[in-house]
């Protein structure tokens, strides 16, 4: 096949009548579908959802219940009767785990969610607000958040004693502020579009452009980063149970049962008291966090394939 | 660029006059008595009044607050309401471990992570890279007790390598014993650390790599190596620093599990302990110690991200 | 790839190319399919198309690259009689930059900003070896002379935001040209740039690819840039060749209706005495919107004054069932005076007449019927739709809420407003990312429709769009006025869209009025220096129309480094040939009115100006 040459004029065959229509430049969105990696994530997330529901019925023995009350020793290897051994008062530790999983996953998710309640009423509101609330509220904010979220979790639990109770009001006010910031950081980027300047303009209220405006928009990136939250608070929750400063005994929490049972590791007796609850919080952790990182995937480094 | 870091160094001091602010006021809401606390239930009212008078707990709260802080400042943290011993005593040796271990373990892991999370990047979707981030997604979801666990199980239990626990000092011990020493906190934290340190610098150089003047250089036939060196690494040293500096401040708080996992004579065992024996001049001491570490490398990093903008750099 | 090829005559050659994008579910669609053209020593090819024909994507094969996602999927891509479709990265490195070399359509983002210019300039043929360090900027020294930068011996010197918009695209040809390639790649290197500036760039561009005897492929959707620069035209359509020919052919005797379209969609300046005639009809005592003294900026200064002030002793009136164009460059204050007049922005100063009656400079002191009779319809319909509303429920909610009604009767109204913006009604249950560009804008257009304004503010609203989508939503416009007799205010930099269908314009610069009147008189008679140099620097769609501007124009108006404002005098004092020093530089220019509503604000006297 040869080129015409330039001088030539090339008019390529069409119909009378035809119209062009306008060209479509961006091809239309997909859906979210999720990965092998993804599916792995829900899969396990389901898996402990189930059993923090149901994990009291469907748990062997009671919390703190003895499986061989004739021939008590601590840290039991598993066998039949305790599959997963038993733990320093020679409690069933599958029991223990299935009564955990309750708990942990119950304390984060109540803090998580006062979290989110509290930072996004209060970001989106200082988005809609003037520059001077705005700035006000921001400041605060700023401080607490320079703060490590352990110290203020210690200082917290030193000054009003440890409960269920604080320990979900520490965590959710805590981690408010993460979410306030990312909530205002949200409702700011749509406040300066242009569709919420339309509705201004035309006169709506700020009710009106709170709820139909800006909440539309912002409901999808949160919803995105709630995942991401509710695993540093189920690491936080975790960690100060696992410094004894959390859920006190007998209560069985995923991380005061890796505490109880550190003795366990010092004389080399067994690992599975330590590794099952600290493995049960890393499967939800890491289930979660491969959901996130499956949704939030981004089509980046493209052009590296072409240097 | 002056003015803002000038302005930035004085939202980091105003900061830390706020967690003092914090930190006093939070421990001071502890119900007892500091005197009472020291001298113990049988003492009589007239000591208790005199120890309160040498404790200046008799002066108004905002004063306390004032000579509490002067004293802080000139490196005095008070007595110890538990055990009578000043406060810097206790914490001097344990401060020491405290920063080995966390020093030792930024040498290691921010040289390392940096250098995978580059050649991440570098390149994007190849097995390489999908495992690194599979590896880093998991472990930076994972609590530091688990990636601790998974290391004794490994190290201890199954290859029958040294203790889970930290034994002893350092003091006397020959270079093999040292690793041993040190091993286990400093690659638990070490594996917490690069997790996000390589997730993030990846994103960093990855951020740079779409941009419209990386492609230029490809159509101008730039070879890889400058590439990456000279167009993206120059544009993304402002984020990486930034990324490291928040991450060491990640480090403050890790330690402290880790700390306690393997019983490492640090800080952590004694924050704790003050905090179960409700000893508030110590967790007063303690707090500012952390937070101030914490605040300054906050600061290093928000200061990196101004450096990184050439713009603020080189102003018109 | 041999560099003694400087004899051969065919320089790049596509063979029925072929490129495909590679969806995320592994499905192929066609972008390229089958283009065929030819490109000589020292010929400018242009391939001009709308966006989404695919000419990007083509002049980009030129170089061996597709964009990532894309693949080449058949044909060939001959540069020097070497197919580039088929080579590794490597195998590339050697030839871009050498052989082919690519400008960009925004150089602000190809410039590296950490890097110095020059660097970047001698960068490709000193690391391929062909130069030394010391010959390279020689070369790069010698093109910032033909170019006719500003301090040739030390703007390499400088990184690239230290450097004007208009500057740094001539610094990218510098950039292109540093390694005497023997084909360079322009992609729209003119689009972003104002129109004064953007003849400037045209002519340095035109004679370095002459003195270097390069071959050119130049992509662009405009066809009056095209008419000067190129020697051959490709036009494109949906990735395919529709017509290809000399340039004279394709301009002046176009056959494929495509082409024909697309040179029917171009809007000249009308020839005066042909503009708009008022409607009578509508036209009434007082004016629409009148516009007095108003000063208006940005930012908190002191004793209630902005800290930056963009306009400045703003008088306008808008008549009854007129459209009011005004027109500027970027940076003139023509969006701030549209969103002065809607409330956005508060005026600091002067006042605003509704019909009449003082209209409050605030949104939130007007009354919902004042606001209901100014709407103000946005440039980006992308930003100005909720990408989470139904086009129902963005229709519905102001017929709702400024006429009340509601249920079936709103529903009505909603298809109603859609007929009227030519769109079907089944386009009510769509979200706007299921539209098309021109059609988000209908949207956009039947949104400040549905309040049954008495004026209406267009912001640039074909500026976003394709030429033919553009010319519609013109025709559009028109239209809409003649059923309802609104008035409208048209804020564009484009100074022939303005022209075809404004009763009055308005010439904005650095927040100054500087000439204004009806349609008609402005464009027969422009009295002002920046008028003049605005009306001479639009592009004409004939050949030899950049050569006559450049002998036309005058000396000192050249490039702007960028619009100053400025606090007395007038704005243009730095680039008038027509300035006074000591009187221009220091006193404010008065306004000169020739009694028929032509206004001029200078200080010369208009027979001088004549």
């Amino acid at each position: 096949m040869s080129n015409p040459s330039n001088t030539e004029h090339f008019v390529a065959p069409f119909e009378e009548g035809v119209a062009f229509e306008e060209l479509q430049d961006a091809p239309p969105r997909t859906g979210y579908r999720p990965s092998l990696t993804g599916w792995i994530g829900i899969a396990v997330v389901t898996f402990w959802a189930v059993i923090a529901l149901a994990g009291p019925w469907l748990a062997p023995y009671g919390e703190n219940a003895l499986p061989f009350p004739d021939a008590y020793e601590e840290f039991q290897v598993p066998q039949a009767g305790a599959p997963l051994g038993t733990d320093v008062a020679d409690r069933d530790i599958l029991s223990r785990i299935m009564y955990g999983a309750g708990r942990t996953i119950g304390i984060s998710l109540a803090a998580t969610l006062l979290a989110y309640t509290l930072g996004v009423v209060l970001g989106i509101g200082a988005a809609v607000s003037g520059p001077k609330v705005d700035m006000v509220m921001s400041r605060i904010n700023d401080a607490f958040l320079s703060l490590p979220t352990i110290m203020l979790g210690l200082v917290v639990v030193a000054a009003i004693g440890s409960s269920i109770p604080v320990l979900i009001a520490t965590a959710g006010l805590i981690y408010a502020t993460v979410v306030f910031r990312l909530a205002r950081a949200i409702g700011m980027e749509i406040m300066v579009m242009d569709f919420v300047e339309a509705a201004k303009a035309r006169g709506e209220g700020r009710w009106w452009i709170i709820t139909r405006e800006i909440w539309p928009n912002a409901r999808m990136p949160l919803i995105t980063d709630f995942g991401l939250r509710l695993i540093y608070v189920i690491l936080f929750t975790s960690s100060l149970s696992f410094l004894g400063l959390g859920v006190q005994p007998p209560q069985a929490d995923w991380g005061s049962m890796v505490r109880e049972n550190l003795g366990a590791l010092q004389y080399g007796q067994s690992i599975v008291p330590v590794l099952a609850p600290a493995l049960s919080i890393a499967t939800l952790t890491v289930a979660i966090n491969l959901i996130v990182d499956d949704v939030s995937a981004h089509g980046g480094g493209r052009l590296s394939g072409r240097m | 660029m002056l003015s803002l870091i000038l302005r930035r160094l004085g939202i980091g001091l105003i900061t830390v006059l706020a967690v003092s602010i914090i930190i006093f006021f939070g421990t001071k809401i502890l119900p007892g008595d500091a005197a009472q606390i020291r001298l113990g239930q049988e003492a009589t009212e007239a000591n208790v009044a005199a120890m309160r008078e040498r404790l200046g707990l008799d002066q108004p709260v905002p004063m306390q607050y004032l000579n509490w802080l002067g004293d802080f400042m000139t490196g005095d943290l008070g007595t110890s309401l538990a055990s009578d011993v000043p406060i810097v005593n206790l914490i001097s040796d344990r401060y020491k471990n405290t920063v080995i271990v966390s020093a030792l373990t930024a040498l290691i892991a921010v040289p390392v992570s940096l250098l995978l999370g580059i050649m991440a990047a570098m390149f994007p979707g190849s097995i390489y890279d999908r495992i690194l981030t599979f590896v880093s997604v998991s472990l930076v979801a994972a609590p530091e007790f688990f990636t601790a666990t998974l290391l004794v199980l490994i190290f201890v239990f199954a290859l029958g390598w040294g203790n889970a626990v930290v034994v002893g000092s350092i003091e006397g011990k020959g270079f093999f014993e040292l690793i041993a020493h040190f091993a286990l906190p400093v690659t638990t934290l070490g594996f917490v650390i690069a997790s996000q340190l390589i997730r993030m610098s990846r994103a960093a150089v990855l951020n740079v790599m779409n941009s419209p003047y990386i492609e230029m250089a490809i159509l101008k036939g730039v070879p890889k190596k400058r590439i990456i060196f000279r167009h993206a690494l120059l544009n993304a040293i402002g984020p990486i620093v930034n990324v490291i500096a928040l991450n060491l401040a990640y480090l403050v708080t890790g330690v402290i599990v880790v700390e306690i996992y393997f019983g490492y004579p640090g800080l952590a065992t004694l924050i704790v302990q003050a905090v179960q024996t409700r000893d508030f001049v110590l967790i007063q001491g303690l707090g500012m110690i952390f937070c101030l570490t914490y605040v300054i490398l906050m600061l290093i990093a928000d200061i990196a991200a101004f450096a990184s903008n050439p713009r603020l750099r080189h102003p018109k | 790839m041999p560099k003694d090829s400087r004899t051969q005559d065919v320089i790049f050659e596509a063979r029925d190319l072929h490129i495909s994008a590679r969806r995320e579910d592994g499905a192929e669609v066609p972008i390229v399919k089958g283009v065929n053209f030819t490109v000589r020593r020292g010929e400018v090819v242009a391939l001009i198309g709308e966006s989404g024909s695919g000419k990007t994507t083509i002049s980009l094969a030129a170089l061996g690259y597709t964009k990532p996602g894309l693949e080449f999927t058949g044909g060939q891509a001959l540069l020097l009689g070497e197919d580039v479709t088929g080579k590794t990265t490597d195998q590339l490195r050697p030839v871009r930059g050498e052989s082919v070399a690519y400008l960009a359509q925004s150089a602000a983002a190809t410039f590296n900003p950490s890097i110095k210019i020059n660097e970047q300039v001698t960068e490709a043929p000193v690391l391929h070896g062909t130069k030394t360090q010391g010959e390279a900027n020689e070369k790069a020294l010698a093109l910032y002379r033909a170019l006719e930068l500003p301090n040739p011996e030390s703007i390499g010197a400088r990184y690239p935001h230290q450097v004007s918009g208009g500057q740094l695209q001539r610094l990218m040809a510098a950039m292109a040209l540093c390694g005497d390639p023997d084909l360079l790649v322009l992609d729209e290197p003119t689009t972003a740039l104002d129109v004064t500036t953007q003849i400037e760039v045209l002519k340095a561009f035109k004679r370095v690819i002459k003195e270097e005897g390069a071959a050119a492929i130049y992509v662009t959707h405009d066809l009056a840039v095209v008419a000067q620069i190129a020697d051959h035209i490709v036009v494109l359509y949906n990735g395919e060749v529709k017509e290809a020919g000399p340039t004279d052919v394709i301009i002046n005797r176009p056959r494929h209706p495509y082409t024909k379209r697309l040179m029917a969609a171009i809007q000249p300046l009308p020839e005066p005495g042909q503009g708009n005639i008022a409607l009578d009809e509508h036209l009434r005592d007082d004016p629409a919107i009148e516009v007095r003294d108003v000063d208006a900026g940005y930012g908190m200064g002191v004793g209630g004054q902005p800290a930056v002030k963009i306009l400045r002793d703003i008088n306008i009136k808008i008549e009854r069932g007129q459209t009011m164009g005004i027109i500027g460059e970027s940076g003139c204050g023509k969006s701030t005076l549209a969103r002065v007049i809607a409330g956005l922005l508060p005026a600091c100063e002067g006042e605003l007449l509704l019909d009449g009656q003082p209209l409050p400079p605030a949104l939130a002191d007007r009354t919902r019927d004042q606001l209901r009779r100014v709407q103000f319809v946005y440039q980006m319909a992308d930003t100005a739709l909720n990408p989470r509303q139904y086009i129902r429920y963005i229709l519905g909610r102001p017929v709702e809420f400024y006429t009340g009604l509601r249920g079936k009767k709103r529903r009505k109204r909603v298809e109603e407003l859609l007929e009227l913006v030519e769109l079907p009604a089944s386009f009510a249950d769509r979200f706007p990312h299921e539209l098309s560009g021109g059609q988000k804008q209908r949207v956009n257009l039947a949104r400040a429709l549905a309040a049954e304004p008495e004026v209406v503010l267009c912001d640039e609203v074909t500026s976003a769009l394709d030429t033919i989508v553009g010319a519609n939503v013109i025709d559009l416009l028109t239209r809409l006025q003649k059923e309802t007799g609104v008035s409208f205010v048209f804020i564009s930099h484009d100074l022939s869209t303005v022209a075809s269908f404004a009763d009055e314009i308005v010439v904005l610069y650095a927040g100054r009025v500087a000439e204004q009147g009806p349609t008609d008189m402005v464009l027969a008679a422009p009295h002002h220096p920046y008028t003049r140099l605005l009306i001479s620097s639009v592009p004409e769609p004939r050949m030899g129309w950049l050569e006559e501007a450049a002998q036309t124009r005058a000396a000192r108006s050249g490039i702007a480094g960028g619009v100053e404002m400025t606090e007395v005098g007038c704005p243009f004092f730095e680039r008038c040939p027509l300035a006074i020093p000591g009187t221009c530089d220091k006193v404010d220019p008065p306004r000169l009115d020739d009694g028929h509503g032509h206004v001029i604000e200078c200080h010369r006297e208009l027979s001088e100006l004549e």
